[in-house]
């Protein structure tokens, strides 16, 4: 079983992200478990999504407290809150920055990757420049750092669940990948 | 097809594939977008049915009551204080026998004010006379709906389908969405041996003298008897169509066990892991999980845990003054048995604190490292 936290602001789609992410890896035959933190979302205020994934059904029900890997949708979150609780050893950090892994200072024990979703969201007109929306285009890079999926699933995943400008989604998640 | 749905859509979902006629509702967290979805498909014509919008959750359950009366498939959703609103309701539809489901996301009673998991909210209706499902997973959620209208229209009893406020009702997980012919195949339409119609005037609901009042209570409390083994039968056929079983309880690896959780809602599936963690350990656990809560299904719950030494239930809810109220009614099921297990209860999880498979482990080593319950409820990650 692999666990994933996402953290990001109310509004930026963190959700969203890890929605799209649960429907690739169904497309695989993978059993999913996704679900945000249980309660108010406020625009602006730190959130959370999570996603269980394995090859067997999934029973546990309880939150996550010791996720394999972290999404870090917004890099200001890095100095408001420890991203890493409960982060297993040997887990990635992605984040989403335009500063390289070094600028991040984490333990060892620790993997950090960078990725500047929010300037592959601007180049691609997703949300606006003062609020870009970053979800999908973290999606292509969190697919190929933890190799989770084919790029075909997110793809179709990003396809059938973005009802807005579906195909710049599509080419950020795409450039996200190949850049990751 | 399978696809990624949140528990709310499994019974948003459940209610298309019955092909509801009526729907009325009104929106309160965590339920919204069990109703947001069903009126989005009213909408676009994807089901066919009548949405009225109404402005509480009392007449909400009016509406749907008058439209089963006038002969329709009626759904309805809500959760906590909209479904405490809708108390008087409840007895109307019981005892007038319409056979309306409803999906209840059970969250706390407020004050202190909360939107999260906790069954105090559909357990205080435990003696309205509605059939209870408590569900564990989306898949589950789904395939009550269409069983619990079958059930239900045959009985002329209504059901309430039970999942935990966020645990369930806005996770996302896989689920099998059944084919609409083979649903159709499975659910032929709604034709009540009575209706309400102009062409063929009758009341309902007058006044019913000590004479005949009786004879009615009587008549649905021995219709409720008969819900168990229609709720198997019904499963059979629908495991027949579909390749999954519904049933009145899961039994996990209660046979050689030592040890047996009784649990429902989602920490009946956490159970299953903790369990298997147990076991890992040398000690032989089980789970019983009960889904079927009202009528209570007093055979399965006899014939499983009468072999087992020691029993532990899990409540997430109070009787405030009494006990946890699943181990309260396990405790009554098995009074009297010839051979009967040593039973302690827990509470955990009120107001949507988690239960994690640690809260099992905590219970496991209470109960086996005792004889008797020392305390009358044993409180699980509470701060005294």
């Amino acid at each position: 079983m692999i666990e994933i936290r996402f953290h990001g602001r109310g509004g930026q789609g963190t959700v969203v992200a890890s929605k799209i992410l649960a429907d690739a890896l169904a497309k695989e035959g993978n059993y999913v478990q996704a679900y945000p933190e249980f309660g108010v979302e406020r625009r602006g205020a730190p959130v959370f999504a999570f996603i269980r994934i394995d090859n067997k059904p999934i029973y546990d029900k309880s939150k996550i407290y010791n996720p394999d890997h972290v999404v870090v949708v917004d890099p200001t979150l890095v100095e408001a809150i420890d991203v890493t609780e409960g982060l297993k050893e040997g887990g990635y950090i992605i984040i989403n920055s335009n500063n390289p892994p070094e600028h991040f200072k984490f333990p060892p024990k620790f993997k950090v990757f960078t990725i500047d979703a929010t300037e592959i969201a601007v180049k691609h007109r997703l949300g606006t420049l003062a609020a870009p929306i970053v979800n999908t285009a973290i999606t292509g890079a969190v697919v190929k750092i933890l190799n989770l999926t084919r790029l075909e699933s997110l793809v179709e995943a990003i396809r059938e669940g973005i009802p807005i400008k579906p195909e710049d989604n599509v080419k950020a998640a795409i450039e996200a990948y190949e850049r990751a | 097809m399978k696809k990624v749905i949140m528990g709310n859509h499994a019974l948003s979902y459940g209610a298309m594939l019955s092909r509801a006629q009526v729907i009325a509702a009104y929106p309160i967290t965590p339920q919204t977008q069990v109703v947001e979805l069903l009126s989005e498909m009213c909408a676009d014509g994807t089901l066919n049915a009548k949405f009225i919008k109404v402005e509480s959750e009392h007449s909400a359950m009016a509406a749907c009551l008058g439209a089963s009366l006038a002969g329709a498939r009626t759904f309805t959703a809500t959760s906590a204080q909209g479904l405490a609103l809708m108390h008087e309701m409840l007895h109307w539809a019981s005892g007038g026998r319409m056979p309306v489901v409803m999906g209840n996301i059970n969250r706390a009673m407020a004050p202190g004010w909360s939107i999260w998991a906790d069954q105090n909210d559909s357990l205080s209706e435990r003696d309205t006379g509605w059939i209870q499902f408590y569900c564990s997973s989306n898949q589950e959620v789904l395939d009550t709906v269409i069983q619990a209208f079958k059930v239900s229209e045959k009985l002329m009893i209504p059901s309430m389908i039970i999942l935990d406020a966020f645990a369930l009702s806005h996770t996302y997980e896989v689920v099998e969405i059944p084919e609409q012919a083979r649903v159709d195949q499975f659910l032929p339409p709604f034709n009540p041996p009575w209706r309400l119609t102009p062409a063929d005037p009758h009341a309902f609901g007058g006044l019913t003298s000590p004479d005949h009042y009786m004879e009615l209570r009587y008549k649905l409390q021995k219709d409720m008897e008969k819900v168990p083994a229609l709720v198997e039968e019904t499963g059979k056929e629908y495991e027949k169509l579909f390749g999954r079983y519904l049933g009145q309880v899961e039994e996990y690896l209660c046979a050689d066990a030592e040890l047996v959780f009784v649990t429902s809602g989602t920490a009946g599936y956490t159970a299953r892991v903790a369990v298997d963690e147990l076991r890992q350990k040398g000690i032989k656990a089980g789970n019983l999980r009960i889904k079927l809560f009202r009528p209570f299904p007093f055979e399965k719950v006899r014939a499983i845990l009468s072999r087992v030494p020691k029993v532990a239930v899990l409540d997430r809810n109070i009787s405030y003054g009494h006990h946890g109220i699943f181990y309260q009614e396990v405790k009554s099921a098995l009074y009297g048995q010839p051979s009967s297990p040593l039973v302690f209860g827990f509470i955990a999880g009120l107001g949507g604190r988690d239960i994690t498979r640690d809260s099992f482990q905590e219970i496991a080593e209470y109960t086996l490292s005792k004889n008797r319950a020392e305390e009358e409820i044993v409180w699980i990650g509470v701060k005294k």
